[in-house]
């Protein structure tokens, strides 16, 4: 065996998951080393090109606070940039960006390369070393080992990945990447079991054969719009997307080649996310529906590639061509490169404990679509913590756990871990019981104070966040001690502002409940302090939407005494006679770290419950 | 378990004991009490015996009670316990249960003060043991129950409302979740629409809950006048004929001291038949004691009267008892000649029961004061279930609310998941998976 080097932590994969890993990892002091099968292919975007969007912007925006890498290098490199979901609730408001997936890619480079404690080395690795339960390290193709205390597995889709473009299958990863096949031997052999997912991305066009003119054009919005809470300039747009519909014409062509499906046909095995359908399975699944539409996305500043949102394929390519050319501005279309499906091996996510790291082997960790998740936002998160924890693990403090009714990170690894995956797993404002508090707004708010503690916050980051919290905290008290009557003076002030006029004396607080007041216009009237238009806004939500706030922060109090009702590691459910024997299997096989969890359970009743908080208060 | 929730239940066997208890336990149990009674109570001393009485939200009174208070720790539960002792009738007790429940309260889960009482370390290991068995033997058999009683077509009216919920709520999430796909827009009227055609199912269940608590359990009918009228005959006369059904309410036994009988299809529970069967010697003088206590508790009065004699000042204070109250007057004997002054009467049927004279339009009486009442009716079966579909309602109304203050769907849906969350406890089913199921089965998804 030839040791070529010996780490805290060694990070397998080098996408969206394993970078925020092992730059975490390093951050944290820990000896790390990145691996990636290319070097050229670091933060590789293969589907599209694009970042953010309803919870998954949310996504961003927690990683941000918590320290990590995707929301700055995205701020500084996307070309486009939208908030979504403006007037349906403040709380499920996203940003949503277009980026430039080469530029995105080597500032996400560049950033590793800079990286103290941090190598970054190609390499595929074939083995993963456990002795007695534990991590040691893991074997290249090269025959080199590398020595670690901690292991994350970050290996995306490329797990014995297989590419299906019709009748042409063969193996690889995305984008015309290798594949790892022996690395999922390896898992298997550990015991570790695995599914078998499937996924698929669009063809990309050539933007000099397309009619702009025939489309929709679609716009970037203006003013301050970023991922981090660093970043201090507008959003930077450069580039426009368009919008055009599919007809009977494309749908026909499609169903004349139903049988050339691959997923339709049998040839893929794999389980397909249901939010992602290729267009193939939207026409057998909706056939009343008249038109679908696509967006058609740069996938560059510096390429003619744009990325056909929503045509999803992985039919024939001269299918994908004839269909292609049916559609509006896309008559004359030249395909670049193929829509594929993917099909690849990942891991049940219920051998994982929310600390993400595997319950049978000590210090082995795994995060992102290697987990049964999907999208770059969910593989970051997971990246970040998995980095989090195993460097918690090297460094001997406690792991950061998030809670569900603090972060769209806790409900996503909570439910991979407590619930499993049945699809690739996407995240979702619907999955979130507590969402009005999880809120893009105040991300830093909640999580921040943890990358403090831990470590992970640049100076920068902590003072910009201090700074805030005292503006805020300032505010309230002004907003909350100043006292107004009813004067002709104030009343007059008021209405200049467009405010209604008072009847009785009253706190500025109570304004600040009125639609459309906001701090700003109170402060001309009453020379209050001026503040951040970021502290600002966290004031007027905590007044405008107090009762509904508090609400459900009562809601979610209450939901938080069940996660921290721990339960003991070594507990045998066998043992509780009064368990149902369905509840004993799963307890058994999900070993939940608290009760709120296993209570999240599927086949755990609230009756098992209840016998499980009497056994622990009584016999352990 | 330190908790803040506060239970509350009917802690006596339901059923004609003269005193009803109502337990509330938790933290905040006095403060609830405190809120539905007309005296103090956080600053009452622990352990004494408090007169007052009970009020609605209107402030009327709804019985007269005495309040025990048991501080923490010393109670059964270990928590702040109240006792509210009041008059058996079950209809007071559950009208005082339910007022708990505005107050703040949540309805007792099967078992769960025992379950606290374990919990807070006041039984020791064997008796942890039997509880252990307890929590899970209830609650699965509860579970059955409610199984079987959702089987029916109440289940299936529920489960409908549900979905009907779900598909609004999964339109919302759609909307939110998917923003640049191609979905229809949320239209404020029909979302409103759709929500309020839900608001008025569910209302039909709660019109219901008295006609389902009388399928159950019998209406509480008193058979009254004075002696040597002829109760016991009419007594007999009802309980002979076929059209007597006689079931058991769950977890009570019955008694001498009441009986059923069924008059077209609804059943009437006859109470203090021991009563009347011995108020009919004549030589029992408190008969008009008797007929008062029997009337205040029940909910149909049979008030008999000799038709074959003068009336009498017995009779006179047997009208005045009745007066406003859901009755029957009867004049009974009619085979003989005829020697009341009906006048004192504003309604009125003759009946023999010797020759059959009259017994329909009676029977015909009974069922017009008892209105329609019928298997096939919409109802729910306890005061739990009738909770969950109140709040339900409460969260619907809200949603409504929500969505004229045009603040953005997302409260709309915080609102109609909240009312989806309660039925789903009805029904047993989950509602995060279900949200999700839905958009993906109603709508195309994918940008």
């Amino acid at each position: 065996m030839f040791v070529a080097g010996k780490y805290d932590v060694i990070v397998i994969g080098a996408g969206h998951a394993g970078i925020e890993a092992g730059l975490a990892a390093a951050r944290l002091g820990c000896k790390t080393l990145l691996t990636t099968l290319s070097l050229e292919n670091l933060a590789m975007m293969p589907c599209n090109p694009s970042i953010g969007g309803s919870a998954k912007g949310h996504l961003v925006r927690e990683v941000d606070a918590l320290g990590g890498q995707m929301g700055i290098v995205a701020d500084q490199t996307c070309i486009q940039f939208r908030t979504l979901n403006t007037g349906k609730g403040f709380a499920v408001q996203a940003l949503r960006a277009q980026a430039d997936k080469k530029i995105y890619q080597a500032a996400m480079k560049k950033v590793c390369e800079n990286t103290d404690n941090l190598d970054l080395k190609q390499l595929l690795i074939e083995n993963i070393l456990v002795e007695r339960n534990k991590i040691v390290g893991v074997t290249a193709e090269t025959g080199e080992t590398f020595l670690a205390s901690a292991v994350i597995l970050a290996s995306g889709t490329y797990l014995s990945g297989r590419i299906i473009i019709g009748e042409s299958i063969f193996d690889g990863g995305p984008n015309g990447q290798r594949a790892a096949v022996k690395l999922s031997t390896a898992l298997k052999n550990l015991g570790v079991k695995l599914m078998r997912f499937k996924t698929g991305t669009p063809a990309r066009v050539d933007a000099r054969t397309l009619d702009f003119s025939k489309m929709e054009i679609q716009r970037g919005d203006s003013g301050m719009q970023n991922f981090s809470f660093l970043t201090e300039t507008p959003a930077n747009n450069q580039v426009c997307c368009y919008l055009t519909y599919t007809n009977e014409r494309t749908h026909e062509i499609l169903r004349r080649n139903l049988h050339r499906a691959p997923m339709a046909n049998g040839i893929i095995e794999g389980v397909g996310p249901r939010y992602c359908p290729s267009i193939e399975s939207k026409i057998i699944r909706f056939p009343d529906k008249e038109r679908h539409q696509l967006f058609l996305e740069p996938e560059g500043l510096n390429t003619q590639e744009f990325y056909v949102q929503g045509m999803s394929t992985s039919m024939p390519a001269d299918v994908q061509i004839e269909f292609l050319h049916t559609i509006p501005g896309l008559e004359n279309a030249k395909i670049m490169r193929h829509g594929y499906a993917i099909e690849y091996d990942c891991l049940d996510p219920l051998q994982l404990k929310p600390t993400l790291e595997f319950k049978s082997i000590a210090g082995f960790f795994s995060a992102g679509q290697s987990n049964g998740s999907s999208g770059y936002e969910e593989a970051a998160a997971q990246g970040l913590i998995a980095g989090i924890n195993a460097a918690a693990l090297v460094k001997n403090f406690p792991p950061l756990i998030l809670k569900r009714s603090e972060s769209y990170i806790g409900v996503l690894i909570d439910d991979l871990v407590t619930k499993g995956t049945a699809e690739p797993y996407r995240m979702m404002t619907s999955r979130a019981e507590y969402r009005l508090l999880l809120r893009q707004d105040n991300a830093d708010i909640r999580l921040t104070p943890y990358a403090i503690d831990i470590g992970l916050a640049s100076v920068e980051r902590a003072e910009k966040f201090n700074r805030k919290l005292a503006e805020i905290s300032a505010a309230n008290k002004i907003l909350t001690e100043t006292k107004i009557t009813p004067s002709a003076e104030v009343n007059a002030r008021l209405a200049a502002a467009g405010i209604a006029e008072i009847k009785n004396s009253l706190p500025l607080a109570e304004l600040m409940r009125r639609p459309n007041v906001t701090y700003e216009k109170l402060r001309d009237i009453f020379s209050l302090p001026e503040i951040s238009a970021a502290a600002a806004s966290q004031v007027e939500i905590s007044f405008f939407y107090e009762g509904y706030i508090k609400k459900q922060a009562e809601l979610a109090a209450k939901l938080d005494r069940l996660e921290n009702k721990i339960i003991p590691e070594n507990i045998n459910y066998h043992a509780i006679q009064n368990l149902r024997v369905e509840a004993r299997e799963k307890l058994s096989e999900i070993r939940p770290r608290s009760i709120g969890q296993a209570a999240r359970i599927s086949g755990v009743s609230p009756a098992d419950i209840s016998v499980l908080v009497v056994y622990l208060e009584t016999f352990s | 378990m330190k908790t803040e929730d506060t239970i509350s239940a009917i802690s006596t066997a339901l059923g004609t004991a003269g005193v009803g208890i109502i337990r509330l336990s938790g933290e905040n149990s006095i403060a609830i009490a405190e809120k539905i009674f007309d005296r103090p109570l956080l600053t009452a001393p622990d352990r004494k015996i408090i007169f007052g009485h009970i009020k609605n939200s209107a402030g009327e009174i709804v019985d007269e009670v005495l309040v025990l208070i048991m501080r923490a720790p010393k109670s059964y539960t270990r928590e702040n316990v109240v006792e509210i002792q009041c008059h058996g009738g079950t209809e007071v007790l559950r009208e005082i249960l339910s007022l708990t429940f505005q107050a703040g309260a949540r309805p007792a889960e099967r078992g769960e003060f025992t379950k606290r009482a374990f919990l807070n370390g006041r039984l020791d290991l064997t008796q942890a043991q039997a509880v252990l068995d307890v929590i899970q033997a209830k609650t699965s058999t509860a579970l059955s129950v409610a199984q079987n009683q959702l089987a029916g077509k109440t289940s299936k009216k529920i489960r409908a409302i549900r979905t009907e919920i779900l598909g609004v709520l999964a339109h919302i999430e759609a909307l939110i979740d998917f923003p640049e796909d191609d979905l229809d827009d949320a239209i404020t009227a029909d979302l409103d629409a759709k929500i309020s055609a839900q608001i008025d199912a569910v209302k039909i269940f709660l019109a219901n809950q008295r006609s389902g608590k009388i399928l159950r359990e019998g209406l509480e009918t008193a058979i009254i006048g004075k002696p040597n009228v002829g109760k016991s005959s009419l007594l007999n006369f009802l309980a002979e004929t076929d059209r007597a059904i006689v079931t058991d309410i769950p977890g009570t036994t019955r008694d001498s001291i009441e009986e059923f009988v069924s008059i077209r299809g609804v059943p009437l529970k006859i109470i203090d038949t021991a009563g009347i069967r011995s108020s009919d010697n004549p030589v029992e003088k408190i008969g008009i004691e008797r007929a008062k206590n029997c009337a205040s508790r029940a909910e149909l009065i049979l008030a008999l009267f000799d038709g074959s004699r003068e009336i009498s000042a017995e009779d006179l204070e047997i009208l005045r008892l009745i007066d406003g109250r859901s009755a029957i007057i009867l004049l009974t004997k009619a085979d003989l000649p005829r020697v009341i002054d009906t006048a004192q009467f504003e309604n009125f049927t003759a009946i023999s029961v010797k020759t059959g004279a009259g017994v329909e339009d009676f029977l015909d009486a009974i069922a017009e004061k008892v209105g329609s009442v019928n298997a096939e009716m919409n109802f729910v079966r306890d005061e739990r279930e009738a909770d969950l579909l109140r709040r339900a309602v409460e969260n619907l109304e809200e949603a409504r609310v929500t969505l004229a203050k045009n603040i953005g769907i997302d409260f709309v849906a915080i609102d109609l998941r909240a009312a989806l969350e309660l039925l789903s406890e009805l029904t047993g089913e989950s509602v995060t998976e279900d949200v999700i199921n839905e958009i993906f089965s109603k709508f195309c998804i994918g940008k």
